[in-house]
């Protein structure tokens, strides 16, 4: 398949495999974003013209479509954010912070990203609540093993990414969720990695929480979704109050909030993000996820093949389940290999990837990152490794 | 500069730096790391009667960073404060695109063009901002 018709980046000269970070929008996306802008700009909920009425029926035609699209039973379990972070941190601050004694213990890993760890660690400071690492096997995966060995009677959450940014492991969330619940553990999802990258059934898996951005799956920045079960949505205390989620306000003593999903939104929200998430949607939808699933693996897998061949590449991550492959080149610092292979118009990612405690299991530091995405190419791949394969014109090159 | 020189000059910079290591508790110890990028990288500078007697630095960090910070140490060393302010002023000039004295700069010059690649600005001036706070630091101690 070609994307170039459908992705004004794509026709830029730009190879891009930094996916992990940030997707690239189609038209159909930035289109419908500007029809907003162009057409019917007004606010959503105040609906006493037609233009804001159709605000109205767009805002929460969205909401359907991200419910079908993560399969949760009911509209009002989807919850606008400003992206996976906002999402966790309204998890943790607002349901957690809430529920959770000092003493009481969250499980995570060392993979995780930064916005699945500090908020944690922040609760951690805050309340008293200890913060354990289920440990990861020698090629990073988690195990239900590990899992089962690390839960104790003081565990009240296993908070974990579906498909993690450094290494790329998806972690069988269904089944972890499955032996989580029946020791009355909570399972919060971060699929900042995943949602974009394979089907997601929330129903399937049984999670309790799930946080997801926009902007990696095609869709516009600053927007995001947090899914939470309606029961437990209920508890979760608002982290803004004030316009659109308030009934009435009368006196102290009177305050009443509306109802799920409103009372979580707090605000006047990215009402053109919204829309342009949902034409992102059906975007994806169109392409397949199976088929972008597929399609992944197959580049991942031939990345994997291409750059093995190479003596003076590390590469850390041998089996990714996603397409997501981070690499050292011998005795080149990563940033200077990001560098070299920007004079080439190729963009990856070097550093720790916000997930700076994974150093305590792979050993390295800093690494280079390539995060692939559908409309990545064989012949894209295949540039990068011929670029690669020369050390000798890297180490001339890099500064 | 010509090209070919000033990569020959960086690269033995990045593969040999010169003064890596670790300061005793007479040094002071500073780190610098550019929040935009990884580079993270700890000085040791031992002052005596306002004269930079020795520098030492140890991280992790890129090419242009650990070339510069290298160059930075050899020819910092055996100035006194106002002559190392100066250095530095004038260092900070060059990659700012100012008026500058290149003079001053000997080895430092291979930075002259660093401009052209605005991403690695701040790899170039990272060992410079960890001196003026050792510097700082030093005025306040005395």
């Amino acid at each position: 398949m070609n994307y170039k018709d459908d992705f004004p980046m794509l026709n830029t000269g730009i190879i891009y495999f930094d996916n992990g970070a940030t997707t690239f929008k189609p038209n159909v996306v930035i289109d419908s974003m500007d029809e907003y802008y162009k057409e019917y700009s007004a606010n959503a909920h105040r609906g006493d013209y037609d233009i804001s009425l159709k605000v109205d029926v767009a805002y929460e035609k969205v909401r359907d479509k991200v419910k079908e699209f993560i399969n949760a039973k009911r509209r009002e379990e989807i919850i606008y954010t400003k992206g996976a972070t906002e999402a966790l941190n309204m998890i943790v601050e607002g349901f957690f912070a809430n529920i959770l004694e000092p003493g009481d213990e969250v499980l995570i890993t060392n993979s995780e990203h930064a916005s699945n760890i500090l908020p944690w660690y922040k609760l951690a400071k805050n309340k008293g609540i200890d913060v354990n690492f289920i440990p990861l096997d020698e090629t990073f995966h988690i195990t239900l093993a590990n899992v089962k060995k690390s839960i104790t009677d003081k565990t009240k959450v296993i908070s974990i990414a579906e498909i993690t940014n450094v290494v790329g492991d998806a972690r069988d969330i269904k089944e972890i969720t499955e032996y989580a619940h029946s020791k009355g553990v909570f399972v919060v999802v971060d699929g900042a990695q995943s949602v974009a990258h394979k089907k997601t059934d929330v129903q399937a898996t049984d999670i309790d929480f799930l946080a997801f951005s926009a902007h990696k799956m095609c869709g516009p920045t600053g927007i995001g979704i947090l899914y939470g079960k309606k029961e437990l949505l209920e508890e979760l205390d608002p982290l803004y109050t004030g316009g659109g989620m308030n009934e009435s306000f009368d006196s102290i003593s009177e305050v009443y909030y509306k109802d799920l999903p409103l009372r979580l939104e707090a605000g006047t929200q990215n009402i053109a993000g919204i829309i342009g998430l949902g034409s992102a949607i059906d975007y994806l939808n169109s392409i397949g996820m199976d088929n972008i699933y597929y399609t992944e693996q197959q580049l991942s897998r031939y990345l994997i093949e291409q750059l093995s061949k190479i003596k003076h590449i590390d590469i850390i991550n041998m089996e990714p389940d996603s397409g997501i492959v981070s690499f050292n080149v011998d005795g080149v610092f990563a940033q200077d290999v990001a560098v070299y292979l920007n004079k080439y118009n190729i963009c990856v990612r070097a550093g720790n990837h916000c997930a700076k405690v994974l150093k305590n299991s792979i050993g390295v530091k800093n690494t280079v990152r390539v995060s692939l995405y559908f409309y990545n190419t064989k012949s894209e791949i295949d540039k990068l490794v011929e670029l690669l394969s020369d050390r000798d014109k890297i180490m001339k090159e890099m500064i | 500069m010509d090209p070919e020189l000033r990569r020959e000059i960086i690269l033995d910079n990045y593969n040999n730096p010169q003064h890596k290591g670790k300061g005793t508790s007479n040094y002071i110890k500073v780190n610098t790391n550019n929040s935009s990028c990884i580079d993270n990288i700890d000085l040791w500078v031992l002052f005596e009667d306002n004269i930079i007697k020795d520098i030492k630095f140890d991280g992790e960090a890129c090419a242009i960073s650990t070339a510069s910070t290298s160059i930075m140490i050899k020819e910092l060393i055996g100035k006194s404060l106002d002559e190392a302010l100066r250095f530095i002023d004038s260092f900070e000039k060059m990659i700012d695109e100012e008026k500058y004295n290149p003079e001053l700069l000997n080895e430092a010059n291979v930075f002259d063009e660093i401009y052209k690649q605005a991403n690695r600005k701040t790899c170039a001036t990272l060992p410079y901002k960890g001196i003026i706070k050792a510097i700082e630091e030093y005025k306040k101690r005395r």
